[in-house]
C-alpha cells in the first residue's frame, strides 16, 4: 500500500553563516496535489525548494520520499525519487533544438556513446504528445517564445519520470493566454497523478490552481490549508504580516499645464503613430504584453533610442530628445525596466548610485567633488525615500530589491524631475515596499510632476493610475480611465488579438 | 509597526554581514594594506641579504629615476583598465612622442644657440611630445568608444602602428645630442629628489585627486562597472572612453620624455617589455580588469614592489631570467591570495543575503 502523502517534510532548519533562513518548516504533498507555495521575497522559499531538491542540506529536520526517510537527500536521490525543479531561467541550452533539449538528457543518462538523431526526435515527440501541446521541434530553442521554452523544460522533467514538478514562479513573463495555457498542462498533470509545488505571489493564479496553500514568512511556516479557506485580504496578511489597503488614485485637479505631448511617434520594427498627452499632476499607466512596444516607446522618450518620425513638445516647446543628455536637460527622468543591469552599479556604493546624475550639481568652485554637499544629497535621499541600510558606503548589492528599487528612485528624484517615467517599478519587490513606492509615486504626481507607469501588473496599474494606454503590437488601441475599468476587463483588453 | 519591525529586522541582517566583512571598500583597502605589507616585506627582506648596498642613499636614489617611467605607464594602462579596456599602445605611444621631441630637439637647436633659444625648444619639444600622446590616445579612444572595436585589438593594432611610424622616421635608428638642459629631466635632483620621481609624484597626485574628486572620476568608475547603467544614467560613454585614452596616451607621452631625457636618446623599441609589466603591476595593484575598480596608491606599492625586487635581484647577481621569474611568482601570489580572500568573504555574504 503506497503511503498518501508523496513527499513529507518535517521540522526542517537551515541557517547560512549564522543567518537562520528556515525554521522548524512542514511540508506535506499528496500524490497528485497542486499546492501553492506562496511568500515574499527572501521568506526561505528558494530555500526550502533547494531542500527538497537535494540542492541544500537541511541543518535538522527529516525528509520522507515515497516512504524512505533521508537525513541528507543528494541531488540524484532526488531526481530517482522523481523530483524536479523547474526554475525561472528553465537551465535549457539556448542554440539546440527542442527536441534535442528534451531528449538528451535521457540520452546522456542512458551514456550512449552516439547520438540516434531520430530516436532523440521520437523520444521528444513522444514527450510532446504526453502534454498535448504543439512545439516545432526542429526550432533552435532561442527563437521559442518563453511559453514554448516552459513546456520543454515540462516534457523533459517527465521524461524523467517526475512525481513532483516543483515549478518556481513559472508565469512571470507569459501572456495571460500562455498562463491559461500552462495551467491546463498543469491541469493534465495532476490527473496523472503527479504533484505540482507551485511557486508564486500572484493571488488569482494562487486561488485558480491551487487546491492547498502554504504560506511562509520570514523562514517559517504561518499557515497551511484548503484555498477556500483563503481570501484575498488574508493571503497578503499571512505574507506580509499587515494589513494593507488599496485605494484608487484620483486627480487631485484637472491640470491644463500639458508636460508632455507626443505626436505620431514612429520607430521602424517597434511602434507606430504613437500620441498621448501628460498632464501635470497625472499619473499614465502604460501596458501592454511584452513585445507590444512599450519599453521601446520609454526608451526613445528618454533619448537612449530615439524614435525615426513624429513630434515631442515638452512644455508645450518642440523638443528634440537624440540622447540621455537632452532628455535629461529637459527633465525627464526614466527608471529602467532591469534594475540590475540598467538602474545600478550593482558593486559601487549605495552613495556613489544615488549621486552618479546629479554630480554635476554638486562641484565646488575648483570643480572638485564637494563632500560635504555630497553627503548632504546622500542622506538626505536615504531618509526621504527610507532606505534601510547601516551605512551609504554598502555596495547596493548588499540592498534588498525594495531598497535596490528605492536607489534607482532617489537617483532620478535627485535631478528633480518634471516627467518621471518608471518601466515596471515594482518588479521583483516586496509587497511592503511595494506599497511605499506606489505611495512615493503618488506624493510626486501631487506636486505636480507628471508620472508614466509601465507595468504589466494590473492592479497597480488600477489603483495607481488615473488614465490607462494600451498597446498591442506597437500602436496605442485603447485608452481608460483609472476607475472605469475592472481587473478582468483590463486582462482581457491586453491579450485580445 | 510591522514596517518598523521589518526595517529592523533588515538593518540586522546588515549588522550580521558587516561582521562578515562584507564592506566593498573594507575588502578594497584590506588589498591594499596586503600590498603594503608585501612591499614592506620584500625592502626588508634585500635590505637583510645585502646590508651594506641596499638601504643605502645610493642605491635609494637609483631607484628612484629607474621606476618613474615605468610607474607613470602603469597609470596609463590603469586608467585604461579602469573603463573595463586596456591599452597596450602605451609604450608604442612613449617612443613615437619621445622620437617626435628629440627630432624637434635635434634639429631646432644648432650648435652654439644661446641658453633662451634651448630652453623654448625644449618648451617646444614637450609640447609636440604632449600632443602627440593627446591625438595617439584620441586615435585609440575613437576607434573604441565611435567604430566599437574591442579595446584589447585596437591598442594591439595602434602599439604596431605607432611603433611602426617611429622606425619608419628614424630608420630604425636611435637619435641623439639631446641639450644638456634636457637631460637634466632624466638625471637631475633637486635637493636630494630625484627630477623623475618628482614627476611621478606629481602625476600620482593628480590623478589621485581626477579619479576620485572630481566628476569625470566618479564616472569613470561607474561607466568600468556598469557601462548600461551609465548610459541610462544620463553619462555619454563615448566622450567618456576618448577622454580616457587621451589621458592614457597624454602619460604615456609623459613617461616618453622621461625615457630620452634619461637615456638621452629616442628609440623606436626602447622598453618593449614595459607594456606587459606595466599591464601586471596594475592587476596586482588590485585593478579590476573588468573595470570599475582600482587605485593610484595600488599602482605605487606595485611599482615600488617590483623595483625593489629587480634591484635586488641585480645586487645578489641573479640573472635577468631568474628576474621575471620572480616577477611573475609574486603577481600570481598576490592575486591567488586576493582571490581566495576576497571568493570567501563573498561566499559568506551571498549565503546570508539568502
Amino acid at each position: 500500500m503506497m503511503q498518501e502523502h508523496l513527499i513529507k517534510v518535517t521540522n526542517v532548519s537551515k541557517s547560512f553563516a549564522g543567518v537562520q533562513a528556515l525554521k522548524n518548516i512542514d511540508l506535506t504533498i499528496k500524490r497528485g496535489e497542486i499546492r501553492c507555495l506562496a511568500g515574499e521575497n527572501g521568506c526561505g522559499k528558494s530555500t526550502l525548494i533547494k531542500i527538497i531538491s537535494g540542492a541544500h542540506v537541511p541543518d535538522e529536520g527529516d525528509i520522507e520520499i515515497n516512504g524512505k526517510h533521508y537525513k541528507r537527500l543528494h541531488p540524484i536521490e532526488a531526481i530517482r525519487e522523481g523530483i524536479q525543479v523547474i526554475y525561472q531561467d528553465f537551465s535549457i541550452f539556448p542554440n539546440l533544438t527542442a527536441a534535442e533539449n528534451i531528449a538528451l538528457n535521457s540520452e546522456l543518462a542512458k551514456n550512449r556513446r552516439f547520438v540516434n538523431w531520430k530516436r532523440v526526435k521520437s523520444i521528444a515527440k513522444e514527450a510532446i504528445r504526453k502534454i498535448d501541446v504543439n512545439i516545432d521541434l526542429d526550432a533552435k530553442v532561442e527563437n521559442l517564445s518563453v511559453a514554448d521554452k516552459q513546456l520543454i523544460a515540462i516534457s523533459r522533467a517527465l521524461l524523467q519520470n517526475a512525481k513532483l514538478i516543483i515549478m518556481d514562479e513559472p508565469t512571470t513573463a507569459l501572456t495571460q493566454k500562455e498562463v491559461n495555457a500552462l495551467f491546463k498542462v498543469v491541469k493534465s498533470l495532476q490527473q496523472k497523478g503527479i504533484s505540482i509545488l507551485f511557486v508564486s505571489h500572484k493571488l488569482d493564479e494562487v486561488f485558480d490552481l491551487a487546491e492547498k496553500i502554504t504560506i511562509l514568512r520570514n523562514g517559517q511556516n504561518v499557515i497551511d490549508g484548503d484555498t477556500s479557506q483563503f481570501d484575498k485580504e488574508k493571503f497578503v496578511y499571512y505574507m506580509t504580516g499587515r494589513k494593507i489597503s488599496e485605494s484608487h488614485y484620483e486627480l487631485q485637479q484637472e491640470s491644463n499645464q500639458c508636460l508632455l505631448k507626443v505626436e505620431k511617434l514612429s520607430q521602424k520594427g517597434s511602434f507606430y503613430d504613437i500620441s498621448f498627452d501628460l498632464y501635470s499632476g497625472e499619473i499614465l499607466g502604460i501596458t501592454g504584453l511584452l513585445g507590444s512596444g512599450r519599453t521601446e516607446l520609454a526608451m526613445a522618450l528618454f533619448g537612449l533610442n530615439p524614435a525615426d518620425s513624429g513630434r515631442i513638445y515638452v512644455e508645450d516647446r518642440l523638443t528634440e530628445i537624440k540622447t540621455v543628455q537632452d532628455a535629461i536637460k529637459n527633465r525627464i527622468a526614466y527608471v529602467p525596466e532591469d534594475r540590475l543591469t540598467e538602474g545600478l552599479f550593482l558593486q559601487q556604493s549605495i552613495g556613489r548610485n544615488i549621486i552618479i546624475s546629479t554630480v554635476e550639481k554638486l562641484l565646488n568652485k575648483y570643480k572638485l567633488i564637494d563632500s560635504e554637499k555630497m553627503n548632504i544629497q546622500i542622506n538626505h535621499w536615504v531618509k526621504e525615500l527610507n532606505i534601510a541600510t547601516p551605512s551609504t558606503h554598502l555596495p547596493v548589492q548588499a540592498l534588498s530589491g525594495g531598497n535596490q528599487q528605492r536607489v534607482v528612485l532617489a537617483k532620478w528624484l535627485a535631478t528633480n524631475p518634471k516627467i518621471l517615467i518608471l518601466n515596471g517599478p515594482t518588479v521583483g519587490v516586496d509587497i511592503g515596499s511595494k506599497t511605499d513606492i506606489h505611495q512615493i509615486i503618488r506624493e510626486l504626481a501631487q506636486q505636480g510632476v507628471g508620472v508614466i507607469v509601465i507595468s504589466d501588473d494590473i492592479p497597480e496599474l488600477l489603483h495607481n493610475c488615473n488614465r490607462i494606454l494600451i498597446m498591442r503590437k506597437g500602436r496605442i488601441v485603447g485608452e481608460f480611465g483609472g476607475k472605469s475599468i475592472t481587473e478582468k476587463e483590463l486582462a482581457h483588453q491586453l491579450s485580445a488579438t | 509597526m510591522s514596517v518598523q519591525i521589518n526595517k529592523q529586522r533588515e538593518i540586522k541582517s546588515f549588522e550580521r554581514l558587516k561582521d562578515l566583512k562584507a564592506f566593498h571598500f573594507i575588502i578594497e583597502d584590506s588589498n591594499l594594506t596586503r600590498l603594503f605589507l608585501i612591499m614592506i616585506f620584500i625592502f626588508v627582506l634585500m635590505t637583510a641579504m645585502k646590508p651594506e648596498l641596499f638601504p643605502t642613499i645610493d642605491n635609494l636614489s637609483s631607484m628612484a629615476f629607474q621606476f618613474p617611467e615605468f610607474g607613470i605607464l602603469a597609470i596609463a594602462m590603469m586608467i585604461a583598465m579602469l573603463t573595463g579596456g586596456i591599452d597596450l599602445s602605451i609604450i608604442g605611444i612613449a617612443n613615437l612622442s619621445g622620437i617626435l621631441a628629440a627630432l624637434t630637439m635635434v634639429k631646432l637647436i644648432p650648435e652654439g644657440s644661446s641658453f633662451n633659444h634651448v630652453m623654448l625648444v625644449i618648451l617646444l619639444a614637450m609640447a609636440v611630445s604632449a600632443l602627440t600622446g593627446i591625438l595617439c590616445g584620441l586615435f585609440n579612444g575613437f576607434a573604441v568608444a565611435r567604430i566599437g572595436i574591442p579595446p584589447i585589438l585596437t591598442t594591439l593594432g595602434t602599439m604596431q602602428l605607432f611603433t611602426g611610424i617611429a622606425i619608419v622616421i628614424t630608420k630604425g635608428t636611435a637619435v641623439y645630442g639631446l641639450p644638456a638642459q634636457f637631460s637634466y629631466i632624466g638625471n637631475g635632483t633637486l635637493w636630494i629628489l630625484p627630477i623623475p620621481l618628482m614627476i611621478f609624484i606629481v602625476f600620482a597626485a593628480i590623478f589621485t585627486v581626477i579619479l576620485h574628486k572630481t566628476s569625470f572620476g566618479l564616472k569613470l568608475y561607474m561607466m568600468g562597472t556598469n557601462p548600461t547603467a551609465s548610459r541610462f544614467s544620463g553619462i555619454n560613454n563615448a566622450v567618456m572612453l576618448m577622454k580616457t585614452y587621451m589621458m592614457s596616451g597624454l602619460l604615456a607621452a609623459f613617461s616618453g620624455l622621461i625615457i630620452i631625457a634619461r637615456t638621452n636618446s629616442a628609440k623606436a623599441d626602447y622598453g618593449t617589455s614595459y607594456t606587459l609589466q606595466a599591464l601586471l603591476v596594475a592587476v596586482m595593484a588590485g585593478v579590476n580588469p573588468n573595470g570599475g575598480f582600482g587605485k593610484v596608491t595600488g599602482i605605487v606599492f606595485a611599482v615600488l614592489t617590483l623595483q625593489f625586487l629587480s634591484s635586488g635581484f641585480n645586487m645578489l647577481h641573479f640573472s635577468n631570467f631568474f628576474k621575471d621569474f620572480v616577477w611573475g611568482a609574486v603577481l600570481l601570489i598576490v592575486m591567488v591570495t586576493n582571490y581566495i580572500i576576497n571568493h570567501s568573504k563573498k561566499k559568506v555574504s551571498k549565503n546570508t543575503n539568502k
